[in-house]
């Protein structure tokens, strides 16, 4: 086996952009459910309003990108308050039902027929970040150490997307580590004691599903930005689960959790997707036991079978404290 | 007994349901509260006197926790108001304010806090952040004033000193850096009642405060509740220990099917016909005769019988 290249192409997914965006869209999640215990079940729903935001401000009606970008902000606001004003009064599982329902609406509505001018139906809208790559300080070449070389055009994606995931975390370890943290996280242990001490609960809940969601926006963008296209099914109801597992495996209420938790599945997956090819192809070890689209099948189900063992043997995951969890228990 | 002489303002006052108090903290009027045909609560006129410790008792199911909640804003009645009277910063006087339709978290800033029957520690935050959180109008629990430190530091600082020295009251400072979900049950309630007093309140309601606590603690409590009149505030707690409603408590007011049917100092409370047969049934000390049982299952007996005809 090429066990180099093998090697590259985990490293390639362990910093590229779909680790990147998954790394964003998990701050977001850790922000309702590692911190406040909001249970979102429509991150993917955030990150497809940021896109679209972006995509129809800049194709459809054609404003300068950085307005583009506003208004993918503003539309996550007025989704959060859509989605919390009825729902963050009542208990929990309200709200997870809303946000994953929301979520399909949102992707149906944005490939639906009647709105093709609009939102370009099922094949979505290209070519809106052009001035994003006009910026671009790289001058054409690879970039990068060792096994992960990409062209300019990524280098410049990556830059700016991994640049927020360190500003998003300095300000969560901020924010964590201040009376406003302590609120949030008062309200995830018990919100009724939060509100026995003065603390308007809801308040708190809807600036927390506000900036969850925003920063789901910001994963849309850097998805979009980085295809130069939005579509609809990018946006599906798993995007909204893998974030969860990213999150889950990198220790939930962890500044570092989504960052190491999105590098590590990616990496993961792309292990055992090489590993499975290098295995079946003809001059490996078990040549034509799988087909191609049977690996694609089956690396999910060895993804799956290792975060089994992860959440035996470590259900903290990598960053968590097993005994704080265990305090649950009693 | 309790080590200090008995308040003088209870001789001024009637032993009867809703009597007037020379000073009340909390006036309620008509507080009715239905859950579907039941009225769990169903309460005309009460006062509660000012920086003395009321016991609110009754049998279970008499309405109490309903009642707490009501007054806390955790629950919105069907009708009714309370006024509460706190007393102005510099204490020469005290103003008028209206709790009803208020939430809970404004009922507590306004200075009306309250603990849980079952305690709410808040398990994965340190004992610390527990008695901090506890602290109201802080500048730093703004979003954006929480990303510059500088702004909320030096409150921050005073928030803790105040911590600390309820801590060492309460003889939690050795646990100030554990999660508060390692904490014993007694230590729970210890860390809950030292909590709600980082609110600074003039009223604080303490539903079962000893349920649940070993004996030793139990007087360990009694003390601190005391130690709240000592420092001007005043105490309504619901409990079913009658000792320590004996030891510990000013006045009683008895509850049960959601109305007040009694109040009263508490060894006065004791001898009363009405709290007797609230607890023990109207007829628990007259033993049905085998005659009286015979007759009472004859009726019974002709009332199915002639249901049966009916049919």
């Amino acid at each position: 086996m090429n066990w180099e290249g093998i090697l590259g192409a985990a490293a390639r997914a362990a910093v590229g952009r779909d680790a990147v965006v998954f790394c964003l869209a998990a701050i977001g999640l850790n922000m309702h459910f590692g911190y406040t215990g909001l249970l979102n079940f429509g991150q993917a729903g955030f990150m497809a309003i940021g896109a679209y935001g972006l995509a129809v401000a800049v194709n459809t009606i054609g404003l300068p990108m950085w307005i583009g970008l506003i208004v993918g902000l503003a539309a996550a606001v007025v989704l959060a308050l859509l989605l919390g004003v009825p729902t963050l009064r009542l208990r929990a599982d309200y709200l997870a039902i809303v946000t994953i329902a929301a979520a399909e609406i949102l992707r149906l509505t944005f490939r639906s027929v009647a709105l093709r001018d609009v939102t370009g139906g099922s094949s979505g809208l290209t070519q809106f970040a052009r001035d994003f790559y006009t910026i671009n300080p790289y001058s054409s070449g690879t970039y990068g150490l060792w096994l992960v070389r990409v062209d300019e055009r990524v280098a410049w994606v990556l830059t700016v997307g991994w640049g927020l995931v360190i500003l998003l975390s300095l300000m969560m370890y901020l924010l964590m580590h201040s009376p406003w943290g302590r609120v949030i996280k008062s309200i995830r242990e018990d919100e009724d004691a939060a509100r026995s001490l003065g603390k308007n609960v809801y308040f708190y809940k809807m600036q927390s599903l506000i900036l969850g969601g925003v920063i789901g926006a910001i994963a849309g963008f850097i998805t979009s930005i980085s295809s130069q296209s939005v579509q609809p099914d990018t946006y599906s109801t798993p995007v909204t689960f893998f974030a969860y597992v990213i999150l889950i495996l990198g220790g939930t209420a962890r500044i570092f959790g989504p960052i190491a938790g999105a590098m590590i599945f990616w990496a993961l997956l792309s292990l055992t997707n090489s590993v499975l090819r290098a295995a079946v192809a003809p001059d490996g070890p078990l040549p034509g036991l799988l087909s191609g689209t049977q690996i694609g099948q089956v690396r999910f189900v060895l993804v799956g079978v290792s975060l089994m063992l992860l959440m035996i043997f470590r259900p903290q995951g990598i960053f968590g404290d097993r005994k704080e969890l265990a305090l649950d228990e009693r | 007994m309790s080590d200090s002489l008995p308040p003088t303002w209870v001789d001024d006052v009637d032993a009867s349901p809703g009597s007037a108090k020379p000073d009340p903290v909390l006036t309620v009027d008509g507080v009715t509260r239905r859950f579907g045909g039941l009225t769990a609560v169903d309460v005309e006129h009460v006062e509660i006197q000012r920086g003395a410790i009321t016991a609110l008792i009754g049998p279970n199911g008499a309405g109490k926790t309903t009642f707490f909640n009501l007054l806390t804003g955790f629950d919105k009645p069907d009708a009714g108001s309370w006024v509460y009277r706190p007393l102005t910063a510099n204490g020469d006087g005290h103003r008028e304010q209206k709790l009803n339709h208020m939430g809970a978290h404004n009922v507590t800033r306004a200075g009306v806090v309250r603990t849980f029957q079952l305690t709410k520690a808040l398990s994965r935050l340190t004992v610390m952040d527990n008695m901090k959180l506890g602290a109201t109008g802080q500048s730093g629990e703004s979003m954006f004033k929480a990303l510059i430190r500088p702004l909320w530091r030096e409150q921050e600082r005073q928030i803790e000193k105040r911590a600390i020295s309820l801590l060492e009251r309460f003889k939690l400072i050795d646990k100030r850096d554990d999660w508060a979900g390692t904490l014993s049950g007694g230590q729970r309630k210890l860390l809950e009642m030292a909590r709600a007093l980082m609110v600074q309140p003039q009223v604080i309601m303490l539903d079962e405060p000893m349920a649940g606590v070993n004996p030793a603690l139990t007087q360990s409590l009694l003390v601190h509740v005391k130690e709240l009149r000592a420092d001007g505030m005043t105490v309504l707690f619901v409990e079913h220990d009658m000792d320590v409603v004996y030891d510990i408590s000013d006045w009683v007011i008895v509850m049960a099917e959601g109305a007040i049917i009694a109040e009263g100092v508490p060894h006065a409370i004791g001898q009363d016909r009405r709290v007797i047969d609230a607890y023990l049934g109207a007829h628990h000390d007259a033993p049905l005769t085998d005659e009286e049982e015979e007759r009472q299952f004859a009726e019974a007996q002709e009332v199915l019988e002639s249901e049966e005809q009916v049919q």
